[in-house]
């Protein structure tokens, strides 16, 4: 059994969203210290505001505005922030019906300890020294000493100065990717400088990179074949574009990019072609890897100066 | 209208790190098992549907490596959900439903752990209001857990029993991650402790579905589906009553777990089952689902989870279709007659799939 390889991997997002005019209208509204809500057809103000009613997905559009102080609906005690969390000391989430508001919503409560909370406390908004029009512009919410808010809700046109119509919003999760049994096995064979294909039991078909699996038949590839390391250019195409990986930067364009069948595999590989001029790389070159100094993997494949493949030797692979 | 049941379930043995292996390195045999249970090649089944998602693994379109395990030459009739394999049986139901198939093979896996799950499962929430703020799933669960104490429908003795009700029964689960004793624990978000919570792992789930006399010559007692629904509620967390399910219930009602079995008159709002496999990753969330289904007025009667349920094995995206499967397979020995399988998905149950299983 091979050493299971790992390595970490980042998947970063930072999605940018278009906000229609209710959304527009409740974050712009964070940002100029104001809550607003929206009134639904039977009455009810839903905070944060929502386009449709949840209920009966009538649009709505009237738009009205809330205390910034409130009652917690439940609560949770959270001993132990994660990232990206509002506080970084231990807190509550909450869900706050704000005066005026006939829905909760959710965010987190600034309390010495869970003793400190309970349902039908009263807290009020703690607003962010920085504010552009985002949930977090809510900092958190603190208890409340005050009176219930009175006269709320009260209509507002939802208009400010230098409306926020968009929202970008980061997103970060790290993940340690494990890539299997197979494909262990295949990058550190490559890392020897070998190249390890996976034969299936039933269609006898080599497969390199593996994967663990034969995927015409549906069975485990579990018998272990070397291939290569020359192999037949079976097709190719030219890329102009260049590449905007740093790792890439120094691929002059144009440069050839080909299905390669290694020697013994039963399926193409693709790899970057050098050390021939990009406009004499032909269907049937034969090839082999080239290694870069302490590379786990090939750079690219160059020529072996053989005669080429004849056709019918990879026509099965094209 | 066709009779559909499933005729076959298999799963893995759910792990909390299964890094030697990959998904499809982890899905075959549980694929190998189904089909050699009903004696089907892959070349024999009319149409293949799988649930996972993609940001348990951390890559777009996983799935696709994962259906080299179902060996797809000649080609196969395929489909995925983003979703827990429960809705892409849905999807293989109403194939089969339609005339279009006679047989299905549906599976679904998830590996959660290549990454930060409680993280990870943020990013389905209102990218607006809710996301930006990366509230786990623990704590969405804990403000629901508390609400039903505020209510007093519930109390910390209780879902500790309901924890430990669990994972005695998975005792007996040779697929289960977690079994037996087990304290319960620190608050992890309070008031839910460590042993209020699913634990978090990696498996894979798969059944076989076949129509009519198809369904009668690959298995001895099929598990026919006799109804089947499933329903959503609002997103936001502040506009739903987190103590209730109406959403459960109503696919319950439609899915006709209050009826009689065979054209009998049910009891009223009292299901009509001796089993119920309940998909509640949290002990608080089997408050809930009981409440909406009726299960409390059933006086006991109705076994809840006796695979120890979620809170045992909680392979993300593949535990609401093992839900089915273990009611399934509860008929298939004879240990129960008529079942009653759950599915959620979504934040504080926010959306559920309802299954009524019944042998003849």
């Amino acid at each position: 059994m091979s050493e299971v390889l790992t390595a970490p991997l980042v998947v970063e997002f930072p999605f940018t969203r278009s906000l229609g005019p209710v959304q527009s209208a409740f974050l712009t509204g964070l940002r100029e210290r104001t809550v607003l809500g929206v009134r639904t057809g039977d009455g009810r103000v839903v905070v944060p505001p929502t386009e449709y009613d949840p209920v009966t997905a009538e649009e709505l559009r009237e738009l009205v505005e809330v205390g910034s102080a409130g009652t917690v609906t439940t609560w949770a005690w959270n001993p132990a922030p994660r990232r990206g969390q509002p506080l970084t000391t231990p807190f509550a989430w909450v869900l706050v019906r704000l005066d005026g508001a006939d829905t909760a919503l959710l965010h987190a409560l600034d309390a010495t300890g869970p003793d400190a909370v309970r349902t039908g406390m009263r807290v009020r908004v703690r607003w962010a020294a920085e504010r552009t029009g985002a949930i977090t512009d809510i900092a958190c919410f603190v208890p409340d000493d005050g009176p219930a808010g009175e006269g709320l809700p009260a209509v507002h046109r939802g208009e400010f100065a230098d409306p926020v119509t968009l929202l970008t919003a980061p997103a970060r999760l790290d993940y340690t990717y494990a890539p299997g049994r197979a494909q262990s096995r295949y990058l550190q064979a490559l890392a020897g400088h070998r190249t390890v294909g996976e034969r299936c039991p039933s269609c006898r078909k080599v497969y390199v990179p593996p994967r663990g699996a034969c995927p015409t038949c549906g069975v485990a590839t579990d018998t272990q074949v070397e291939v290569g390391p020359r192999g037949t250019v079976t097709t190719f195409c030219i890329v102009n574009i260049k590449a905007r990986h740093t790792a890439n930067l120094d691929i002059e364009v144009p440069y050839v990019y080909a299905h390669i069948a290694l020697d013994g595999a039963d399926l193409a590989l693709h790899a970057r072609i050098g050390g021939i001029p990009y406009d004499r790389v032909r269907m049937g070159l034969r090839v082999e890897p080239v290694w870069t100094e302490g590379g786990r993997f090939p750079d690219h494949y160059r020529p072996t100066g053989e005669p080429d493949a004849d056709y019918d030797s990879y026509k099965e692979l094209v | 209208m066709r009779e559909v049941a499933i005729v076959a379930f298999g799963q893995s043995v759910h792990v909390r790190d299964s890094a030697e292996i990959s998904e499809v390195e982890m899905l075959m045999p549980v694929l190998h098992d189904v089909l050699a249970q009903t004696g089907l090649a892959a070349r024999d089944i009319d149409f293949t549907c799988s649930g996972s998602s993609d940001y348990l693994a951390g890559r777009a379109f996983s799935f696709t490596m994962a259906l080299d395990g179902v060996g797809a030459w000649p080609p196969v009739s395929e489909s995925h959900v983003e979703m827990d394999g429960a809705w892409a049986l849905y999807e293989a139901w109403v194939k089969i439903l339609t005339g279009e198939a006679d047989t299905a093979l549906v599976y679904a896996y998830g590996k959660s752990s290549p990454g930060d799950l409680r993280e990870v499962l943020t990013r389905q929430l209102d990218p607006y209001y809710v996301a930006p703020l990366w509230p786990d799933s623990v704590a969405l669960a804990a403000l629901q857990a508390q609400a039903l104490i505020d209510a007093k429908l519930t109390d910390e003795r209780e879902l500790a029993g309901i924890a430990a009700r669990s994972r005695a029964d998975a005792e007996s689960n040779p697929h289960a991650q977690l079994r037996g004793a087990l304290p319960a624990g620190e608050p992890l978000v309070a008031p839910l402790r460590s042993g209020d919570c699913p634990p978090i792992g990696d498996g894979a789930a798969a059944v076989v579905l076949a129509a009519g006399d198809t369904a009668r010559r690959l298995a001895a007692r099929p598990a026919w589906i006799r109804g089947l629904d499933h329903r959503i509620e609002a997103h936001s967390l502040g506009v739903r009553d987190l103590t209730d399910s109406p959403s459960t219930r109503l696919a319950a009602q439609r899915a006709g777990a209050f009826e009689g079995p065979h054209g009998l008159k049910g009891r009223g709002g009292v299901p009509t089952v001796d089993t119920a496999e309940l998909h509640a990753p949290f002990t608080s969330q089997e408050v809930v689902l009981r409440r909406a289904l009726g299960l409390d007025a059933a006086d006991g009667t109705v076994r809840i989870n006796p695979s120890g349920g979620a809170l045992a094995a909680n392979p993300v995206m593949a535990t609401g279709l093992i839900r089915l499967g273990e009611a399934a397979a509860r008929i298939h020995r004879g240990a129960s007659d008529r079942a009653l399988a759950h599915a959620t998905s979504g934040p504080c149950l926010q959306q559920n799939l309802v299954a009524v299983l019944e042998g003849e």
